[in-house]
Order: C-alpha cells, then sequence, then structure tokens
C-alpha cells in the first residue's frame, strides 16, 4: 500500500522521495534543501559512505544506503573520490549521528548541506532496497523543506519527466574540463597520500568519464605517471601526448550514450595496438569497442561484498581465484554477445554477469568492478600492476 | 577445486565439558562440521567427553567415542579407528592442544593420519607468543611491546621494557586463564607466578598495556585456493584490558572509515596467510589507538571459536559448515551460501541492522572472588541481540540477559551519590559497567567525562545518552498517546516494561509504587493511568496495540536484502510506516506449527543440557510433521544454527517478544502449541503471561509445575499419594526460620523458594548459622519466604528420570549420585546404572516416580529427586518437565528420550514409539566440571548451591573404570601412587577407612590432621601426622604448596572447620591436585585408583554400546 500523490506530510515530515510511480516515502530531510531528481539505488556496503557520495559514477543517482548508521565517522578530506558532484543524495534508515573518528573534520550533515547533496532519514531501507530488486531501480525526486512545504505533484511530475539513465550520456556533466597532469598516489596510515614518484616512468593517458581519483592513485602506485584527460578527447589528441598506454575510466550513465562518441576512439586505440586498460564505463566501452553489447540490468550491482571469480584462459594457477571486489554499476556488458576474439576473464559469482574482458592479439582489457576499490575490498590491485607492466 | 577423494575417513575432536571460555559454541560448530563432512560422504569419528552436547548423538557421527579428551585417549581412537585425517579445529583450544600433542608423540605420523584445517606448524605459530610475534613482525604489522618469560627472572626483565601497567598473557590457556593486568610489582610478581603455572609450556607472555586503546576482531575465512574472505567485523564497547569474551561487542565495526577497515581487512588476511592456516575460519584480534589510528595485532586463533560462533549467528554466514567443507578440499566458489541458496560462499556477509552482545556472569556464586573484569575470561554465557540500530539492539540485549533488566535499569547504588562515588564506578570494569554508564548521564555526567573515565567511544556514549534522555521525557511526561510517538520509543528498543515504569514515575508517586507498577484497579489507579499513560506492561502493550504500533519481523539474510532470503531467520524491529504499513518479511505459514521456546543465555544451573533438548523437540516434532519455531537470544547454541528449526526467531525471551512472535505466527496456519518445558526455568516464567494470552502449552501444564514448586500445594500431594519427604516448613521471618529449625532439629537446609541451580541454598547446623543465612543470603519477607528442610546427612541422593504420556508411565534412567545428599545434584557425581543400590530400594523409588507422574498429570519429562537413609526412600523435589540429566541418561541409554518427550507433548502415546532401554550391560557415570580457578578467593568446596559449568561422561564396562574416565575427563588425573592427605569430619571416620587401607595396601602413603590421624592410626593404618593450617608450620598447605602431596580427602562439618580448610582446597586447587570434598567421593576414587589401570583403559564407541 503506498501512499497517493495528494497525501498530506505527516506530522514532522521534512523531507519526502517521490518515485515515478506515485510512490511517496516520507521522512526527515537533512543536507542541502530543495530538490534533485535521479534514479534509486542501493549500496550495501558498511563502510565508505563519503566516498561513494563522491564517486561520479552515482552521478544522477540517490543512493539508499542499507546499513541503518550513517555518519558515524564524519567526513574528512582525504576519502574524497572527485571533486565533482556524484550521488545528488541519499536515504538511510536512522538519523545521521554525530561522528566519532580522528579522521574526521565535518560532521556528514553538515557536509551533505555543503556539498549541495539532498538527505532523507527514517526510512525502512530495507524494505525500499528489497522493492528495488523485485521491480528494478526506479527514478524519483528527493526533496528537503524543513518547513515541511511540499508540492507532491510538482515533485511528481519531475520525477515522470525526468528521462532515465537509459541512453542518458552523464559523462559529459562530470569529466574534466582540460587535461591534467596527475600527482597523487596511494593513502597510508598516519602519512595521508603519497605523491607520485620520479624518474622515467611509463605515461599513461587516462580518459575521465566521471573517473575516481583512487583509480588514478593506484596507476601511480603501479609504477605509470598519469595524464588525465576529458571525456571527449579526440585520438589524436592522444597520440599526441605520446601515451605508452591509455586508461578507461568509470563513469555515469548508459555505455551506449556514452560510447556515441567515446567508442570510435577508442576502437582507434585498439588499432593502433594502443595497450588499453577499462574500468566499469571504461570496460563496457571497450567492450563496445570490441563488437560486443551491454545492457541495462535489473536492479544493479552495487556494494562492497561481490565475488567475482577468474576465469577463461590465461590465469594459469589462479584459474578460479575468488577477488571480493567493490562494484558500482546498473548497466553489463552481455557476455552472449562477445565477439571471437573478445575473452571473458571475470564473471559475478552473484549472477553469472560478465565482469571482465580481454581482447586477443591486443594489450586490451577491462574489468567491470572497481579494482581501485575505495570504499571496498582491495584484492584486486594486481591489475594495475597488470596493465602498467605491459607498458614496457 | 572438488572434495578430496583421497581420504575418508576423519577424526573430529570436540571440546569436552562446559567450562568457562570454551561453551557450548563448540558444540555448535562440532555438529555443524559432522553435518557437513558426513553430507559429502566421509566416515566421521567424533571424540568428546560432553554427553549434554547434539555433536555425540549416536546418529550424528558414524562413531561416537564419549571418552576423556587427553592424548592417549585419543591415540587409543585412532589406533583402533584409524581415520585418514584429523580435524583440529572445532573443538576449541581442547582440540587443538590434543592434536600437537598427538602430532608430537608421533602418533600421527605412525597411524598416517593427516591434519586438516590446520597443521601443527600453523597452530603453533599462531600460539606460541614468540613465534606469532616474528610473523607479525615479518609481515610489516605491529605488535605490542612484549617479551615472554619462562621464569619469574625473565619476566622482571621484559618489565623494564613494557613498564606498568603491564598484561600477562599464559601460552597455550583458553579464555586467558592465569593471566591479568598488573599495576604495581606486587601483582605483577602474583600473576606472572600464575600465568607460568598455568600454561603446559611453563610460558607467559608479557605486553605493554594498550588500555583504553579500542579493540576488534576480524573473522576470516580461507581456502586452500588462497581465496580469502571476511565474514564479519567486531568492535568491542569495553576497550582493552577486558577479555573480549567479557566485553559487550556489536557487530559490525561502527567508528571505522573505509580505509581503516580496509587495513585490517587485509592484516587480518596477511595474518592468515603468513600463519599458515590454510583453510578454514579464524579470528583475529585487533587494538587501535582511538587517537590516530595506530593497529596493533593481538593475537589469532587459528580455529572457529566463540567469536566465529557469534559471527555466524549475527550475520548468517556458517563458519563451522564452511570450514569443515574447505578442510576436505572444496572452495569457497565451489560451496553454496544456504541462506539465499542462490549465491556462493565466496563473498563478504553484509548486514542492515546492528547485533549487541552482552555477557552474563555468575559471580554470586563465588563468595569472595571480586566481580572484576579483567584478561582472564569470566562469563559463563552471552546474549546476542539484533536491531535496526544500536539503541535497538543493546536495549534488546540487555532484557534478553535475564539478569531482572528491562533495558537501562537505575543503579540504585550509586543513584544521587557523589561524583566521586560515580567516578569510581565508572573506572571500575565491572559487569554492570554499562548500566553505570547510563546512571551517570542520569546523574548528570556529560559524553566527554563517561569517556575520559570508560574510554568507550563516543559513538556509543552518545546513544546511551539519548535513551536517557528519553527515558527522563517519559518520567516527566508520561507515555505518547499517538502511534508516531510510542513507534519512537519504541523502535530505540524500550521494552514495553520499561516503558510502564518510566511512565508511572511521570505521575510522582512517592516510595516503592513508582517502581513496581501499578497494577490493580480502582479509582487510584485510573486516575494514575489517566497520567501516565499506562501502569503495567500489559498496559503498556494494549495502548500500543490500540494505536496500531506492532513490531515487524526482518530477515537475517546476508546479504543487506539483495537477494531473496530463502531461510526464515528472523528478527524484531519497529518500522516507520514511510510508504504504507511497515513491511513484515515473516510469511509465516499455513502449516499446522509448535513453537519451542529457548533457554536464553548460559548461566550456571541452565546450560548445553537445556538447549539439547529444545534442539531434539526440534526435530522429533519436524520427524512428527509439523513446522517447528525455535525462538532464542544464545549465539552460542545449536537450536540458534539456521537448521535446527524450520523457522528461527533470534529474539530476547520476555513475554512481550514471544507474544509478538506468537502474534505473527498465529495469523496464518495452526498453532499446535508452545513448548515451555525444555529451555530451564527461562521459557517457564513465560507460561502464565502464555496461558493469560490464551496460547496452548502442550504437555504437562504450567499449573502441575508450579504444584511441584509450590511447597504447600505439593506438600498435600505428597500426602495423598503417601510419600514420605523429610521434615520441612516455610518462614516468612527470621524468627519463624529460627522456630522451623527447631521443630525439625539442626543440622537444616535453607533455601529461597523457587531457585534454579540452588542459588543461596546453604545448610546450617546452628542457631548463629541460621542467623547469619538470613541476615546476608537472602531477604526473607512475606512475598519471598524462605524454605527449610531436614537435611539427611550421609544420605544417598538419586535422580529418576521418568516420561508420562497420561496413561503410560517409563522411568528413562536411574541415577545414584556419588556424593551425599546436600551437594546440588548438578554438582555432583552420579552413575547410572546405581552402582550400590540394593534392587527393592530402586524398586521402590520407580513406584513413587510412577505415582508422581500420575498425581502430578506429566505429559512429556519429568525427573525426581530422592534420598536414600537408612533402607528409606524420601523424596526431595519434583520437577515435571525436561532436567539437566535428560541428555546424560539419552547418552547412556542410547535411548533418545527428550524426543519421545516431544511427541508425547504433541499427543502421541508412549506405546506408539520406541521403547527406552533399561538393561545396560555398562555403566556410565557423569561428572561435574567447575570454575573455581577462575575465581580465586572463592572456596572450591561442594555445597547445596550450584558451581559446576559443565559435565563429562565416563562410559565402561563397571563403575571403577567409568568413573576413572569420568575423572580423567573433567581434567584431574587419578594418582597411581605417592602421598594421600586425609583430613574427615568425624561421621565420615568410619566411612574413610576402608578407602584409605585400599591406598595404603596399594603403596600410598598417608598424612592426616589430629583427630583423623589418631582414628586411622588407632585402625591400625600407618598413617603420619601433619599440621593443620592454625598449628603451626610446615603444615599441610607447606606440604601441598611444595608437590608432596598426590591425593586430597577433606570433608568438613560446621561453619568453622568449613572456613578452616578452605585454604587446603584452595591450594589442592592451584597445584592441580586430585581432591575429594565429599566422603562417598573419595572411596569412588580410592575404588578406581585400586582397581584401575589407567594405561590398560580402553576405548568403545557408543554405536557398539548401544548394539550390543
Amino acid at each position: 500500500m503506498a501512499f497517493s500523490a495528494s497525501s498530506p506530510a505527516p506530522h514532522g515530515a521534512t523531507g519526502v522521495l517521490v518515485l515515478a510511480d506515485g510512490t511517496i516515502i516520507w521522512g526527515k530531510g537533512f543536507g542541502a534543501t530543495g530538490d534533485a531528481v535521479g534514479e534509486v539505488c542501493f549500496n550495501t556496503a558498511m563502510t565508505g559512505y563519503q566516498e561513494v557520495m563522491t564517486d561520479p559514477s552515482y552521478a544522477a543517482q540517490i543512493v539508499t544506503f542499507t546499513f541503518p548508521h550513517i555518519g558515524n565517522v564524519g567526513t574528512n578530506g582525504e576519502d574524497v573520490e572527485s571533486a565533482v558532484e556524484g550521488a545528488v543524495g541519499c536515504v538511510v534508515r536512522e538519523d545521521v549521528t554525530l561522528q566519532s573518528n580522528f579522521r574526521s573534520e565535518v560532521e556528514f550533515v553538515e557536509w551533505m548541506k555543503a556539498k549541495g547533496k539532498i538527505g532523507l532519514s527514517g526510512v525502512d531501507t530495507r524494505a525500499l532496497t528489497r522493492r528495488i530488486r523485485m521491480s528494478g531501480a526506479p527514478n524519483a525526486v528527493i526533496a528537503h523543506s524543513p518547513e515541511g512545504k511540499f508540492d507532491l505533484d510538482a515533485l511528481l511530475g519531475k520525477a515522470q519527466g525526468w528521462p532515465g539513465l537509459e541512453g542518458m550520456d552523464l559523462a559529459v556533466g562530470v569529466t574534466r574540463s582540460g587535461e591534467e597532469s596527475w600527482n597523487g598516489s596511494y593513502w597510508q596510515l598516519g602519512h595521508g597520500y603519497h605523491s607520485a614518484g620520479v624518474g622515467d616512468r611509463p605515461h599513461v593517458v587516462a580518459i575521465d568519464y566521471g573517473a575516481k581519483d583512487n583509480i588514478f592513485r593506484n596507476l601511480v602506485r603501479a609504477g605509470a605517471r598519469v595524464t588525465v584527460v576529458p571525456a571527449q578527447t579526440s585520438y589524436d589528441a592522444i597520440m599526441a601526448l605520446k601515451p605508452a598506454g591509455v586508461f578507461l575510466s568509470n563513469g555515469p550513465g548508459d555505455p551506449a550514450a556514452t560510447g556515441e562518441y567515446a567508442v570510435p576512439v577508442i576502437k582507434a586505440l585498439l588499432d593502433a595496438d594502443m595497450p588499453l586498460f577499462g574500468i566499469c564505463l571504461g570496460h563496457q566501452m571497450l567492450a563496445l569497442a570490441a563488437g560486443a553489447k551491454t545492457v541495462k540490468m535489473h536492479q544493479g550491482h552495487r556494494g562492497a561484498n561481490h565475488p567475482v571469480q577468474r576465469v577463461g584462459e590465461g590465469w594459469g594457477e589462479t584459474t578460479g581465484l575468488v577477488e571480493i571486489t567493490s562494484m558500482n554499476h546498473g548497466f553489463a556488458v552481455d557476455a552472449d554477445s562477445l565477439p571471437a576474439g573478445v575473452e571473458q576473464t571475470h564473471v559475478s559469482l552473484f549472477d553469472g554477469s560478465n565482469c571482465g574482458i580481454a581482447i586477443a592479439g591486443k594489450k586490451a582489457f577491462g574489468v567491470q568492478y572497481h579494482p581501485e576499490a575505495s570504499p571496498g575490498p582491495q584484492d584486486s590491485f594486481y591489475l594495475f600492476e597488470k596493465f602498467v607492466g605491459m607498458l614496457g | 577445486m572438488p572434495k578430496r577423494t583421497d581420504i575418508s575417513s576423519i577424526l573430529v575432536i570436540g571440546a569436552g565439558p562446559i567450562i568457562i571460555g570454551q561453551a557450548c559454541e563448540f558444540d555448535y560448530s562440532g555438529t555443524q562440521a559432522i553435518k557437513a563432512l558426513k553430507e559429502d560422504g566421509y566416515r566421521v569419528i567424533l571424540v568428546n567427553s560432553n554427553p549434554a552436547t547434539i555433536m555425540t548423538d549416536p546418529d550424528m557421527a558414524d562413531a561416537t567415542y564419549v571418552e576423556p579428551i587427553t592424548p592417549e585417549i585419543v591415540a587409543k581412537i585412532i589406533a583402533k579407528e584409524k581415520p585418514d585425517a584429523l580435524l583440529p579445529t572445532m573443538g576449541g583450544q581442547t582440540a587443538l592442544n590434543c592434536a600437537l600433542r598427538l602430532e608430537e608423540m608421533g602418533v600421527l605420523a605412525e597411524h598416517g593420519v593427516e591434519m586438516i584445517g590446520a597443521k601443527a606448524d600453523a597452530i603453533d605459530k599462531a600460539e606460541n607468543r614468540q613465534r606469532f610475534r616474528e610473523a607479525m613482525d615479518k609481515i610489516g604489522l605491529e605488535s605490542a611491546r612484549s617479551g615472554v618469560a619462562h621464569s619469574m627472572d625473565e619476566a622482571f626483565e621484559i618489565l623494564e621494557r613494557t613498564g606498568l601497567p603491564s598484561i600477562i598473557r599464559p601460552s597455550f590457556t583458553m579464555g586467558g586463564t592465569g593471566g591479568g593486568i598488573a599495576y604495581n610489582k606486587a601483582e605483577f610478581e602474583a600473576i606472572v607466578r600464575s600465568g607460568l603455572d598455568a600454561s603446559p609450556t611453563t610460558e607467559v607472555l608479557i605486553e605493554e598495556s594498550l588500555l583504553g586503546w579500542k579493540e576488534y576482531e576480524m573473522e576470516v575465512v580461507r581456502d586452500r585456493k588462497d581465496n580469502a574472505i571476511i565474514i564479519c567485523s567486531i568492535e568491542n564497547v569495553d576497550p582493552m584490558g577486558v577479555h573480549t569474551g567479557d566485553s559487550i561487542t556489536v557487530a559490525p565495526a561502527l567508528t571505522l572509515t573505509d580505509k581503516e577497515y580496509q587495513i585490517m581487512r587485509n592484516a587480518s588476511i596477511a595474518v592468515l596467510r603468513e600463519i599458515g592456516v590454510e583453510t578454514g575460519g579464524s579470528n583475529v584480534q585487533f587494538a587501535v589507538n582511538p587517537a590516530d589510528g595506530r593497529l596493533i595485532v593481538i593475537e589469532m586463533n587459528p580455529r572457529v571459536s566463540r567469536s566465529s560462533a557469534l559471527a555466524s549467528k549475527a550475520t548468517g554466514f556458517p563458519i563451522a559448515r564452511v570450514a569443515a567443507k574447505l578442510a576436505v578440499g572444496y572452495t569457497l566458489d565451489e560451496i553454496t551460501n544456504e541462506i539465499t541458496g542462490a549465491t556462493p560462499a565466496s563473498f563478504e556477509p553484509t548486514i542492515d541492522y546492528v547485533v549487541t552482545k552482552i555477557p552474563r556472569f555468575a559471580f554470586e556464586k563465588f563468595k569472595g572472588a571480586e566481580p572484576l573484569l579483567s584478561t582472564a575470561m569470566k562469563s559463563v554465557g552471552e546474549v546476542m541481540a539484533i536491531g535496526r540500530n544500536i539503541k535497538e539492539s543493546m536495549q534488546k540485549a540487555l532484557r534478553g540477559l535475564e539478569t531482572g533488566l528491562d533495558g537501562f535499569n537505575r543503579v540504585v547504588e550509586i543513584e544521587g551519590a557523589s561524583r566521586d562515588v560515580i567516578t569510581a564506578a565508572l573506572s571500575r570494569a565491572t559487569p554492570e559497567r554499562l548500566l553505570c554508564v547510563a546512571q551517570a548521564f542520569r546523574e548528570g555526567f556529560t559524553v566527554e567525562e563517561i569517556h575520559a573515565i570508560t574510554h568507550y567511544d563516543r559513538w556509543f556514549l552518545r546513544h546511551i545518552e539519548e535513551i536517557i534522555a528519553a527515558e527522563k521525557a517519559i518520567a516527566t511526561d508520561g507515555l505518547p498517546n499517538d502511534a508516531e510517538g510510542l513507534r519512537k520509543l519504541k523502535a530505540m528498543g524500550f521494552s514495553d516494561k520499561r516503558l510502564a515504569t518510566l511512565a508511572v514515575r511521570s505521575v510522582n508517586v512517592a516510595g516503592g509504587l513508582a517502581e513496581t507498577q501499578a497494577k490493580r484497579s480502582g479509582l487510584l489507579h485510573d486516575a494514575l493511568r489517566a497520567m501516565a499513560g499506562a501502569t503495567s506492561e500489559d498496559e503498556v502493550r494494549a495502548l500500543r496495540h490500540k494505536l496500531g504500533v506492532f513490531p515487524v519481523f526482518k530477515r537475517i539474510d546476508s546479504c543487506a536484502a539483495e537477494f531473496e532470503a530463502i531461510t526464515p531467520y528472523m528478527y524484531s524491529t519497529y518500522e516507520a510506516p514511510s510508504f504504507g504499513t511497515p513491511e513484515d518479511e515473516a510469511f509465516p505459514s499455513e502449516r499446522e506449527k509448535v513453537v519451542i521456546l529457548g533457554g536464553g543465555p548460559n548461566r550456571i544451573g541452565q546450560g548445553i543440557e537445556f538447549d539439547y533438548c529444545c534442539v531434539h523437540a526440534c526435530f522429533a516434532l519436524a520427524d512428527a510433521g509439523y513446522e517447528t519455531i525455535m525462538v532464542n537470544c544464545n549465539p552460542e547454541t545449536v537450536s540458534t544454527d539456521y537448521d535446527t528449526s524450520d523457522r528461527l526467531y533470534f529474539e530476547p525471551l520476555t513475554a512481550e517478544d514471544v507474544l509478538e512472535i506468537l502474534r505473527v505466527e498465529q495469523s496464518k496456519g495452526t498453532l499446535k502449541g508452545v513448548i515451555v518445558q525444555f529451555g530451564g526455568q527461562t521459557p517457564l516464567k513465560l507460561a502464565g503471561a502464555l496461558e493469560k494470552a490464551g496460547i496452548p502449552i502442550l504437555g504437562t501444564t504450567p499449573d502441575a509445575i508450579d504444584l511441584a514448586e509450590d511447597r504447600e500445594r505439593f506438600a498435600k500431594l505428597v500426602d495423598k499419594l503417601d510419600l514420605k519427604q523429610p521434615e520441612n516448613g516455610i518462614a516468612h521471618s527470621g524468627e519463624e526460620a529460627l522456630a522451623v529449625a527447631h521443630r525439625i532439629g539442626y543440622p537444616v537446609l535453607l533455601r529461597p523458594s523457587y531457585v534454579l541451580g540452588g542459588r543461596a541454598m546453604e545448610i546450617v547446623d546452628s542457631d548463629e548459622q541460621l542467623a547469619n543465612y538470613i541476615a546476608t543470603a537472602v531477604q526473607v519477607s512475606g512475598d519471598s519466604p524462605v524454605l527449610v528442610d531436614q537435611y539427611l546427612r550421609d544420605a544417598i541422593e538419586c535422580d529418576v528420570d521418568a516420561l508420562c504420556d497420561g496413561e503410560q508411565v517409563v522411568i528413562a534412567g536411574v541415577m545414584q549420585h556419588i556424593e551425599e545428599a546436600g551437594v546440588h545434584s548438578g554438582d555432583s557425581a552420579c552413575s547410572l546404572p546405581p552402582y550400590s543400590l540394593p534392587q527393592d530400594i530402586i524398586d521402590e523409588m520407580e513406584r513413587q516416580a510412577v505415582a508422581l507422574a500420575n498425581g502430578l498429570g506429566v505429559r512429556g519429562l519429568m525427573n525426581v529427586q530422592f534420598a536414600v537413609k537408612d533402607g528409606e526412600v524420601y523424596l526431595i523435589e519434583v520437577n515435571p518437565r525436561a532436567s539437566r540429566t535428560v541428555p546424560f541418561v539419552a547418552k547412556a541409554t542410547g535411548s533418545q528420550i527428550a524426543k519421545i518427550a516431544a511427541r508425547v507433548m504433541a499427543g502421541e502415546k508412549l506405546a506408539d514409539l520406541p521403547p527406552i532401554k533399561r538393561e545396560l550391560d555398562y555403566v556410565a557415570v557423569k561428572e561435574a566440571v567447575f570454575p573455581f580457578a577462575r575465581f580465586p578467593g572463592s572456596d572450591p568446596a561442594l555445597t547445596p548451591e550450584m558451581k559446576s559449568t559443565g559435565e563429562v561422561m565416563g562410559i565402561d564396562r563397571d563403575f571403577a573404570t567409568a568413573f576413572t574416565k569420568s575423572q580423567i575427563g573433567q581434567g584431574s588425573s587419578l594418582p597411581e601412587s605417592g602421598t594421600l592427605f586425609v583430613s574427615v569430619k568425624d561421621s565420615d571416620k568410619p566411612h574413610i577407612l576402608a578407602p584409605v587401607k585400599a591406598l595404603i595396601e596399594a603403596g600410598f602413603s598417608v598424612i592426616a590432621t589430629g583427630g583423623t590421624q589418631a582414628y586411622l592410626a588407632e585402625q591400625g593404618l600407618d598413617v603420619k601426622l601433619v599440621n593443620k593450617v592454625a598449628q603451626g608450620r610446615p603444615h599441610v598447605v607447606d606440604r601441598i604448596v611444595d608437590g608432596e602431596v598426590a591425593l586430597v580427602f577433606n570433608t568438613t562439618e560446621g561453619w568453622q572447620s568449613h572456613k578452616d580448610s578452605q585454604s587446603i582446597r584452595a591450594s589442592a586447587l592451584e597445584m592441580k591436585v586430585p581432591y575429594y570434598t565429599t566422603a562417598a567421593a573419595s572411596a569412588a576414587a580410592a575404588q578406581a585408583i585400586v582397581s584401575v589401570k589407567v594405561a590398560d583403559l580402553e576405548v568403545r564407541s557408543l554405536q557398539d554400546y548401544y548394539s550390543s
């Protein structure tokens, strides 16, 4: 049973989530005021809410955190995955708690406000998650009004009028505007982020479709020198930087939409035998460039506990090894569409969906998940080493 | 990688008796392991001396040896069974230590037995402090500054580096026995000495103190392909300094950023790899400096543990089952996650709720021991609670503890006290510290102030502060009269009962009324209710239901709802109707169902035996076609395993919580009834509330149970049946007690009514002792009278277990106690069948049991205790419900009496169920196991108050051999030669003569104190005199401490003599000298020593006994 759009706000409700199907979910608003539209997804990680909220892949998404307590460790200047807008809002079960952690600088509520993100608390996030599992990720508007005044019809209209992620190129909105020479490396307790090492290092040009900074840090840690370029950088401009390899980043939205301009570039790089490594959206577009198809998933994979298994030739003794991975994707490469010469290298043990490919005869591979972690397990750093190792 | 086919039989070593630090979590893990291995077609051989376990049920393993877990005995089992492999990681420290010894002795090599799960070297590397530290250095993980000492001199050298306070941990002991924190040099010396002694390798680790640091645990599972996953992170609310088994803990970790959590995750996996745990579950413990996140590895257990049981129950991930599968070669991706049925075990569970564990203690049982928590574990059980937030989780845990709490009850001792007194209370690590924190908030302390004293993380403190603020609001304004307001409180975990108490307080009624809840009707009551909203638990419930505020049930699914859970494993919470009616995932079935209420947290007097009965009820009723529904809150048990029952509710056992479950279960299908008679006192206490709510109760009626416990009602039945009870009376005041005692004549047994485990029972011999008991042990009043019984000195006590279906009574077993009447039946050893009673006495007891079963209208199980004195049978007490003896009788006879009873309770007839085997050509002896070594300062003597934590069974062809095995099983090895010390009370002197004579003939030399020596010498025995402690040195304690005494027989009479001899028992305990405190047990020990050679003991499986 759902409330109709004309239901009055219950006593004390200062926030609302209006789903495109007319479901109204009341709660307490926090963070920024106003409203924002996006797709409602869920994330099952128990740590790393700040990283999730700053991940550009969550652009145009409202994240439902399944873990009930959010805000426990506050926010800090380090656990940030990007300077650009990530998720537009979040839905949580409990009132946001005050922080208790030596690294915390700003309370989560204050931080949300400063970042212009809207939060909604007091919601049965498990029920919402089950709903997403059963009927797919809905489009919705999240709104926060300290006075509890909402024009539900307008909000519903906005949710229904939003076209949804399918066919949407969101990368243009979250990519860098110019070229950037990256200088950060891995994080260490008591030290913070290391800076990039000096000396002669293979040069990686990383195309930013909405990248998480930790990818660049991992590339540097693995021994590369990294230059980040905007999503729509041309093949010629990339080649002019004389890369030893090109990295294709993660990002939000539909790979088919972004692929309209990105895939031709990737194809040209492939034809030029440029070593390539793609993550998430980058992986999907590498697959598109190689002739495969992508599909929108029912509920997507979002969490930090997803098992991925190494399959196919080329793993030797480590064939069958399982990595616990961080995932965040609503689209996937259709394994059945892989053309000859494109090998499936990783699969999800949760649903068998494709999680990695390698292109025969080329130094080109991609993974659907997030080996850069942050948040999540760091089991898959070897992929960065593998890539940088190819650049010799 | 599929399972190994090069091995076909596997020996599993259990954990032995329940002791502090090693409880029924190892029955849970062992049972899972055996089931998992059998599923794959392996022949499983089990050794475990504990008969109260599910794992030793004859249909679990293929060959079950209820034999002592010593390397020598297990070696015999290996020689006989020739297993291909040995799985040592399921039976706690007992199994690990035994396996290591077998390896050292060359037994495994000789018989070609491969250790699976953990190799000897990995176990040693994890357990040996020095090697562990070197391993951590190698992988770049920090350890605390420390050193290993084998002597006092070495210890003092190390102290220079670590400074004070310092922490002392003995090697190879479980639960930190013999360890502690030293704040000064004198303490340091004392603790190091006891630690060196407790360690089988005379080795202690001395460490810098990390007091006040945060403590975490990670549960890790690894397979042989090197896949490693974290099952659960656990954060201790109690900071470093309190043993993790004694700490309040929560899952998951709540105050770490992802970066810090991943450091811990990587470190945990690195530890497993470096130590070399190839397959299975391990637990890694960390300390974290809250100021800068500095991480230190404390220790790791290369086996399943108490924490892995907790982690399994907290997440739904069956660690032991998976570890067993991994040990035989499977990899994680080849094992299905049975909770979802759709995903593999190679993932990391994620949860969408908060789990709280609170330990339960038994300090009141050990007078003289200080209730202070330290690095040596002292708790006897634990409760786990699940809530959607920390407040709900904590408050559910508090009421689930069953220590009289409804939530954060007031701590009267520090209420209104000065700041100094409260500060002092907060600074002591006591079992009540969490409640003191709440009280401190009431007294105006701030989060910062309490944090500075307790080092509890501010995050937890703020939530407690919010609970207290909400309490204050209720106590000022009464209960909210709207659904939203009430739901908010319920979502914070407040019980109806707690709300009633707080509401009444809002009316400002003076005195006791405000606290006791006004229940009666009338003008005053109506006025009170109008002002407060409700004045009793029932009224709060009524108000809540009227407002439509009901809990909903959510599933524990290991994946935070990402996948559908096919296993109905549930907990309750309160959700706001933020989009329609709150979602309830209970989805009750249309089937005919039986609800079994479990026993809650383990405690002395109510432990694994009752869980065993509940589990059997589940199995039996499932066989009979019912849907079985289990309710329990003890994470250590088999009953809370998701596949024991059809449906599992992990909830506190209070009337409120159980009634809400029943409301949902009754909404569909048919509730056949509830079983309250199998889980001990815990579910029985709920019978009244269930009956009042119109819930059908299966089996013997609560009224009949009450009849048996109500002195006056029971006396009438006894008269009617023409049975004989010891003289007795009831006293409602000290004067009355004195009068009754004079009528009966001393000695008398005193006890408060309605107790389990004999708490506060005592035998007194004089007016003075009686007065002392009344003044110190109990509060006597009109509402809580004291029972006074004639004490039958030197009587033989017996237990008779019987089954009754309303038409027929069947005797299941007659047990003769070895200790005389007066020692609590849970603490005395006993023999089945009786070893020295004439048949006519046995027949008479059986006749009386039958009469009682019929007279009480028993439907199901009944236990009767008799005392036999001078050929006369006295009825001591009747318990028309499952009792502690049930699993022992079942194991001794091979008859599944708990299962039969459950089916009788559901309406079947005994005639239609399997018959019970009575003719045995062997003897089973049960012996109790005690935790005295954990409670320095307490007197290790047996009394009417139960103190044992567990039991072992010795089984063999005759009494002496079975008794010998029971003694070895409980940890004391009977000496074959040496010096016997005897000091017995006058009335025991004739009884002790023959045993002492027999031991002298067997080559023992004997020393004795004054009276005993004179008596024995007079009888012509060569007995040397030794000083009593009060007679000057060297006295008997000096001789014991010097290791000159091999065996102690010491019985006492009366207050003074008992006090005088305490140091004898204490020193014997400390020196691990076997000691017997009753004449009967001394005689049994002597008989065993004389007639049994330990080296010649033989082993035989239960299956073999039963088929003979």
